[in-house]
């Protein structure tokens, strides 16, 4: 389990309460962020990532609890579609997180975990809370805001709320809002955290043992939304797990099974399952029209950005019409919109793989 | 030569009538080729659609704003009068309904150019004659069964769907080999036309 204390990340406190859309005030919230390439004088080739569900701000840098790459470090590099050797990329850990950020994990005022009594933040929060950052830092218009899934979702919450702050929206794989199948299926994975006994109301914070078992059912559940049966049937098959024939037990026969469990597994060694509960909850809060009176359209009514808008043809999470849905507002206001549906075999994560079309209109969008 | 001069003569032509400063849809765009033009030349606000993935790829690449979309079935997203002129360059006969496509060129857009390949040209006709096969030329240079030109049409057909519909020609002009040609006998000396259109 990760708390801030055990990371070595850059971080800053914002000097001002952050106001909540459930009307409270977060005190002394802390933003864990990396950046990558040099800040230009001018300040103007900035580029702010934002991470999806379980990602964090470590994009293109070793991530310190698993050692592994950076979860985008085939898109952001130096000569890479987002070329560090030209731009300023920033990505921060959103608040709600667990990777150095405010989140349930993070202690109240009064020094104990918050737990189940952090206050429930949005994607609008996370997005002010980003805005705030980009002003400590003196950041005042970005060249550029990117982000895949809920990763997306805060790209286009950013420019609908803050639409004088970002040159370029590309938003990857993402919709405007959660529908009820989206929503469905987060609630399966909080009600598998929610019924590991070690869950105990989210007060598992210095018990040495917290819902590690109802995460990983969580994340098993969630990953299943993230591929396609294509992609699965491709990968796995029917073929068994390191056995020449089947158990007649219950026992990961199946390879897809093995490769589940050690999903599951491996998320709940590093993810906070109090965090996973918010930051779910603020994906299915998210609902751009809504926040707007209704018509998507109005949410965009003052953005002055050029949008670029990508779906996959395998993703049935956010699929093409959601991604269809914003062109269509986009339209309306006259934004200048790009949008294309890639081919891709893997699903939802495609955002994520090696999928060449899109490091081509990544690179050919940012200029 | 300047880029201009690049261009296939029928996009040849739209670029040098649309008005400068324009806002465009360039519905069929492939890889934003006028667009490009209109934005450079014509400080048009240039905006396409095009149905193949790869095209809309390179025109994102190109820094132009282009749809991934179908025009049979997406130029519904488009608000009424949401552009000053609307460009439909030999896509006519690609259309499930040109008939309906027309009538959204004309919604959206307070002008349209439409060119198509003229299939009364007369190569054509003797080609049909001669043969009794469907012809295959320059400007229609696929089979039967797999063009995507699946309403083929002639300059005489387009004339009269326009007079049925109330649609003013203000401008029309007729190539052949590339070369602009007159207008008269333009059904049978025209390899393919461009109209400039309004309501």
């Amino acid at each position: 389990m990760a708390t801030a204390s055990n990371l070595d990340a850059r971080s800053l406190v914002l000097p001002d309460p952050l106001p909540l859309d459930s009307g409270q005030r977060l005190e002394k919230v802390r933003v864990a962020y990396e950046t990558y390439g040099e800040l230009a004088d001018d300040k103007a080739n900035a580029i702010l990532i934002f991470h999806a569900l379980s990602g964090d701000q470590h994009v293109a840098s070793v991530h310190p609890i698993t050692g592994k790459p950076g979860w985008w470090d085939r898109m952001v590099g130096p000569g890479k579609p987002i070329d560090t050797s030209r731009y300023h990329v920033i990505c921060a850990n959103v608040v709600g997180g667990c990777m150095g950020s405010t989140g349930p994990a993070s202690d109240d005022p009064d020094g104990k975990p918050w737990a189940m009594r952090f206050p429930v933040i949005t994607i609008r929060d996370m997005v002010r809370a980003q805005i705030a950052l980009l002003d400590a830092l003196g950041v005042a218009k970005l060249h550029a805001v990117v982000g895949g899934s809920m990763g997306g979702m805060l790209a286009l919450s950013l420019a609908a709320n803050f639409p004088d702050r970002a040159r370029r929206v590309l938003a990857i794989a993402t919709t405007a809002r959660h529908s009820a199948q989206n929503i469905a299926f987060h609630e399966v994975g909080r009600q598998a955290v929610m019924a590991d006994p070690n869950w105990r109301e989210g007060d598992y914070y210095g018990s040495g043992k917290g819902p590690e078992k109802g995460l990983a059912v969580a994340r098993m559940a969630a990953h299943i939304t993230y591929l396609s049966e294509a992609g699965l049937t491709d990968k796995f098959g029917r073929r068994l797990q390191d056995r020449a024939a089947k158990s007649f037990g219950f026992d990961a026969d199946f390879q897809v099974e093995s490769y589940l469990r050690h999903q599951g597994i491996a998320f709940s060694d590093r993810f906070d399952a109090n965090a996973y509960l918010y930051i779910t909850r603020a994906m299915d809060y998210f609902d751009l029209a809504e926040e707007h009176g209704g018509r998507l359209a109005d949410a965009f009514a003052g953005a002055t950005a050029r949008f670029c808008l990508v779906s996959f043809d395998t993703d049935w999470l956010y699929p093409t019409s959601e991604s269809r849905h914003v062109v269509h507002a986009l339209n309306a206001v006259a934004a200048p919109v790009s949008f294309v549906e890639l081919s891709a075999p893997y699903g939802h994560d495609s955002f994520l793989l090696d999928v060449p079309a899109l490091d081509r209109v990544v690179k050919g969008f940012l200029g | 030569m300047s880029p201009k001069n690049q261009l296939r003569a029928d996009l040849a032509v739209i670029a040098a009538n649309v008005a400068p400063g324009a806002r465009v849809l360039d519905v069929g765009c492939g890889e934003g080729e006028l667009m490009e033009v209109l934005q450079r030349e014509k400080q048009c606000d240039a905006r396409g659609m095009e149905i193949d993935p790869e095209a809309v790829e390179r025109c994102v690449a190109r820094g132009l704003s282009v749809v991934q979309g179908d025009a049979d079935r997406d130029l519904a997203d488009y608000p009424d009068g949401a552009f000053d002129c609307a460009i439909l360059s030999q896509t006519l006969q690609t259309a499930a309904r040109p008939d309906q496509l027309l009538d959204e060129l004309l919604r959206i857009g307070r002008r349209a150019f439409v060119s198509f390949p003229n299939f009364a040209y007369w190569r054509m006709r003797f080609s049909l004659l001669r043969n009794g096969r469907m012809p295959v030329t320059r400007h229609l240079p696929v089979s039967w069964y797999e063009t995507q030109n699946i309403h083929h049409v002639t300059v005489e057909d387009f004339r009269e769907l326009l007079r049925a519909k109330g649609v003013t020609v203000e401008k029309s002009w007729f190539f052949t080999s590339e070369r602009e040609i007159g207008g008269t006998s333009a059904n049978w000396r025209a390899e393919h036309a461009v109209f400039q259109l309004s309501r």
